[in-house]
C-alpha cells in the first residue's frame, strides 16, 4: 500500500516490490535520493536495475510499495502524467526519432503543445528556438541542428536523448547506461555533462563502467537479485566484502 | 501569406506539386475526356480521398488500416440513403404495396420506414451525418484499440474484421440496406437530376475542390508539431510516451480524421456513380485503397492521387481486355512497390526528377540555379 509519510527527499521509494509470475525482480526496495544528488545504481545482470527505472517511470506497475516524488505518489499515475510531474527517463539503447533532424527531435520534446490540438497549433516561437539552441549547445550538438538524427554517431545519439529530456527541465533525470558504446573522449565529455546537469535536480544513473561511476557518483547503491546489497559512497561500497563477492571481484 | 505558403502548401515543392495536380484534374482532364470518361476519373478521384487518409494514418502515423472501406462506405451509404428516400416519394412508388418507402424494403415485406432511415430525409442531417458519423465510429474503434495499446498487425486485422462484419450486416439485412445490390436507382438531389451531364460536370468539380481542400488540410496537420509527432510515434512510440504525451489520443485523432476524409470520398462516389453497394465497403476495396497509397507513395499527399489514378486507369483498361489478368497485375505491382520502390511513384520522382530537370535545362541551354534549402525543420520527405 502506498505509504502516507512525506519526506524531505526528492525521490523516496519505500518497500517497493514487483513480481513477475512469482519471481520478485525487485524485492522490498528502499531508496532515497536528494535534490542535487547524482545517484548511481550498479549491480550484476538481472539485478533489477532497469526494472527499478521502469517502475519509477510507470512502464511497469508495482505489485506493492510506494514511489514518492516531491511527495506525490507515482505508482497510480500513467506514464505521460509521471513525465509531466517532472520525471525524465533515458532508455538503454538510444531512443531518438531517426527520421527527424536534431532540431526537430528537440522541438518534439519541448514541453508545450502536448495535447492533440495544442500540437496542431503549436508555434515555433523565439522562446522555443532559443531554448532548443541552449540545450543543443549543452549537449554539444549545436553544429548538427539540421542533421538527420539517424546519421549521428552512437555517442551523439545518447547525448541527443539526454538533451530531449533536459529540454523538459525534469526534476528527476533517470539515465540507463548513458555511456554504453561511447569512446573514451565521449565518456569524459559525458561525465562533465552529467556533473553540470545534476545541479538543481536529482539524477539517477544505471551504469556498468566502474571508472565512469567513480567519476560521477555522489552515492552508489548496489543491487543484487532485486535487493539492496550495499549503499553509500563509492569508496565505501567498493570495500564491502559482500559487494566484492557478487560483483566487483569478477 | 507565409502561413498559407508554409503550412498549407508545404513550401515551394508542395505548392508546385499541388498546382500541377490542380491543372491536370481541373483543366487537362475536362478538356481531353468525354463526359463518360470524365465521370470515370471523378469516380477514381473519390478513392484518392481514402488513399490520402492512408498517407496520414499509415505513411506518417505508422498505423495500417485495412478497413478504410468502412468509412468510405458509411459516407457513401449516408448520401445514398438520402437520395433513395427522395427517389421513393409516394408518387414514384405508387405501385408498391407500401408506397413511400424504398423499393427494396417493399420487396422484403417491410411496411414502414425503419427509425434510423427517418432522419435521412433531411439533407442537412444527411450532410452532418456524413461529416460526423464515420469519424464518431472511428472514435469508438480508436478508443477501444489505442487506449489498450492495440496496434500494428493486430489493429490492421481488427479493422479488416470490422469491414467484413459491416459487409455481412449490409448483405444480410437486405430489407434495411438493399443487401448485396446496394442502394440503386438514385435520381435527384432536392429535385435536381443528378444523372444529367451538367450535374456530372458540377459534381466532378466539387469533387476536385474537396480533394484539394483535403490535401491542404492534411498538409496543415503534417507541417504542424502534430505531424512531427506522428513520425515520432511511428518511429519510437515509447519515447513519445515518456516525453509526456498521451500517444493514444494522437492516434485516435488521426484515425478519426482519416475516417472523415474517406467518408467524404464515399459521399462523392455515390453522387457521381449513382449507387452504393457493399462491394465498396469490404476487404477488397479496403486493400485496394492501401495499394493506391503504396503505389503513389505513402508519404506523399499528392503522389497517392497519381497512384490512385494510375491503378484505376490500369484496372479499367486491362479488365476491359484481359479481365482475368488484372488481379495478378495489380498484385504484382504491389509486390514490386514493396520490394523495389517503397516510397512509390513519389519516391521515384524525388529520386530522379533533379537529374531529369537538370538534363532538360542543359539541353535547352539554361543555367542551373542552386536549389534553395528548405526552411529549418519544415522539410518533408517528398511532396
Amino acid at each position: 500500500m502506498p505509504s502516507m509519510t512525506n519526506t524531505d527527499f526528492s525521490l523516496s521509494i519505500e518497500d517497493l516490490t514487483v513480481s513477475f509470475d512469482g519471481f520478485k525482480a525487485v524485492d522490498n526496495l528502499n531508496l532515497y535520493i536528494d535534490k542535487n544528488e547524482l545517484h548511481v545504481v550498479i549491480g550484476p545482470n538481472g539485478a533489477g536495475k532497469t526494472t527499478v527505472l521502469d517502475l519509477i517511470c510507470g512502464k511497469t506497475k508495482s505489485t506493492s510499495g510506494s514511489i514518492k516524488f516531491l511527495n506525490q505518489e507515482l505508482t497510480t499515475l500513467s506514464e505521460h502524467e509521471i513525465v509531466r510531474r517532472g520525471v525524465g527517463r533515458k532508455f538503454q539503447t538510444p531512443s531518438i526519432y531517426e527520421n527527424l533532424s536534431v532540431f526537430e527531435n528537440l522541438e518534439v520534446s519541448y514541453p508545450e503543445g502536448r495535447g492533440v490540438f495544442g500540437s496542431l497549433f503549436f508555434k515555433r516561437s523565439e522562446k522555443v528556438i532559443s531554448k532548443i539552441n541552449e540545450i543543443a549547445k549543452l549537449i554539444m550538438l549545436d553544429g548538427e541542428m539540421e542533421t538527420e538524427a539517424a546519421l549521428l554517431s552512437h555517442g551523439q545519439k545518447q547525448w541527443l536523448e539526454i538533451g530531449m529530456l533536459l529540454i523538459q527541465d525534469p526534476q528527476l533525470l533517470m539515465l540507463d547506461e548513458p555511456v554504453a558504446g561511447m569512446s573514451v573522449k565521449e565518456r569524459e565529455q559525458t561525465a562533465e555533462l552529467l556533473n553540470s546537469i545534476s545541479k538543481g535536480r536529482s539524477v539517477l544513473v544505471i551504469e556498468h563502467d566502474m571508472e565512469f561511476v567513480e567519476r560521477i557518483a555522489h552515492k552508489v547503491t548496489v543491487l543484487h537479485q532485486g535487493k539492496i546489497l550495499a549503499a553509500g559512497k563509492m569508496d565505501e561500497v567498493q570495500k564491502d566484502p559482500k559487494v566484492i563477492e557478487v560483483y566487483l571481484g569478477h | 501569406m507565409s502561413f498559407v505558403y508554409d503550412k498549407l502548401l508545404g513550401g515551394k515543392s508542395g505548392a508546385i506539386g499541388l498546382l500541377v495536380l490542380s491543372v491536370i484534374i481541373l483543366i487537362v482532364f475536362p478538356m481531353l475526356l468525354d463526359g463518360f470518361r470524365l465521370n470515370l476519373v471523378g469516380k477514381y478521384l473519390t478513392y484518392a480521398f481514402a488513399a490520402i487518409s492512408l498517407v496520414l494514418l499509415w505513411g506518417y502515423g505508422g498505423t495500417l488500416s485495412l478497413g478504410q472501406g468502412i468509412f468510405f462506405g458509411l459516407g457513401g451509404y449516408g448520401m445514398a440513403m438520402f437520395l433513395k428516400l427522395e427517389a421513393s416519394s409516394p408518387e414514384n412508388t405508387a405501385i408498391q404495396s407500401t408506397p413511400g418507402i424504398p423499393d427494396f424494403m417493399d420487396w422484403n415485406q417491410i411496411t414502414a420506414l425503419p427509425w434510423f432511415w427517418e432522419p435521412f430525409s433531411s439533407f442537412g442531417f444527411t450532410l452532418l451525418a456524413i461529416l460526423v458519423l464515420p469519424a464518431l465510429f472511428a472514435y469508438f474503434i480508436g478508443v477501444a484499440m489505442f487506449k489498450r495499446r492495440v496496434g500494428g498487425v493486430y489493429f490492421a486485422i481488427i479493422t479488416q474484421v470490422i469491414a467484413v462484419i459491416l459487409t455481412v450486416l449490409i448483405v444480410g439485412q437486405q430489407g434495411y440496406t438493399g443487401g448485396i445490390n446496394g442502394i440503386t436507382d438514385l435520381r435527384t438531389l432536392n429535385g435536381w437530376d443528378i444523372t444529367s451531364d451538367s450535374a456530372k460536370y458540377l459534381f466532378y468539380y466539387i469533387n476536385c475542390g474537396l480533394l484539394i481542400g483535403v490535401i491542404l488540410l492534411s498538409r496543415f496537420i503534417l507541417t504542424s508539431k502534430f505531424g512531427r509527432l506522428l513520425l515520432a510515434i511511428r518511429d519510437k512510440e515509447d519515447r513519445v510516451r515518456f516525453s509526456g504525451y498521451d500517444v493514444a489520443n494522437f492516434k485516435i485523432f488521426i484515425f478519426c480524421f482519416a475516417a472523415f476524409v474517406s467518408a467524404l470520398g464515399g459521399a462523392m462516389f455515390t453522387l457521381q456513380v449513382g449507387f452504393m453497394s457493399p462491394s465498396f465497403v469490404g476487404i477488397v476495396p479496403s486493400i485496394e485503397m492501401v495499394i493506391f497509397a503504396a503505389v503513389g507513395g505513402r508519404m506523399s499527399l499528392i503522389g497517392v492521387v497519381y497512384g490512385t489514378l494510375l491503378i484505376n486507369f490500369g484496372k479499367t483498361t486491362f479488365s476491359e481486355s484481359f479481365p482475368e489478368l488484372w488481379l495478378f497485375l495489380m498484385g504484382g505491382t504491389f509486390i514490386a512497390v514493396v520490394m523495389f520502390f517503397p516510397n512509390g511513384l513519389a519516391g521515384l520522382w524525388s529520386q530522379y526528377s533533379p537529374d531529369i530537370i537538370k538534363k532538360i535545362r542543359s539541353t535547352f541551354g539554361m543555367a542551373n540555379p542552386e536549389l534553395p534549402l528548405s526552411s529549418p525543420g519544415l522539410k518533408e520527405t517528398n511532396s
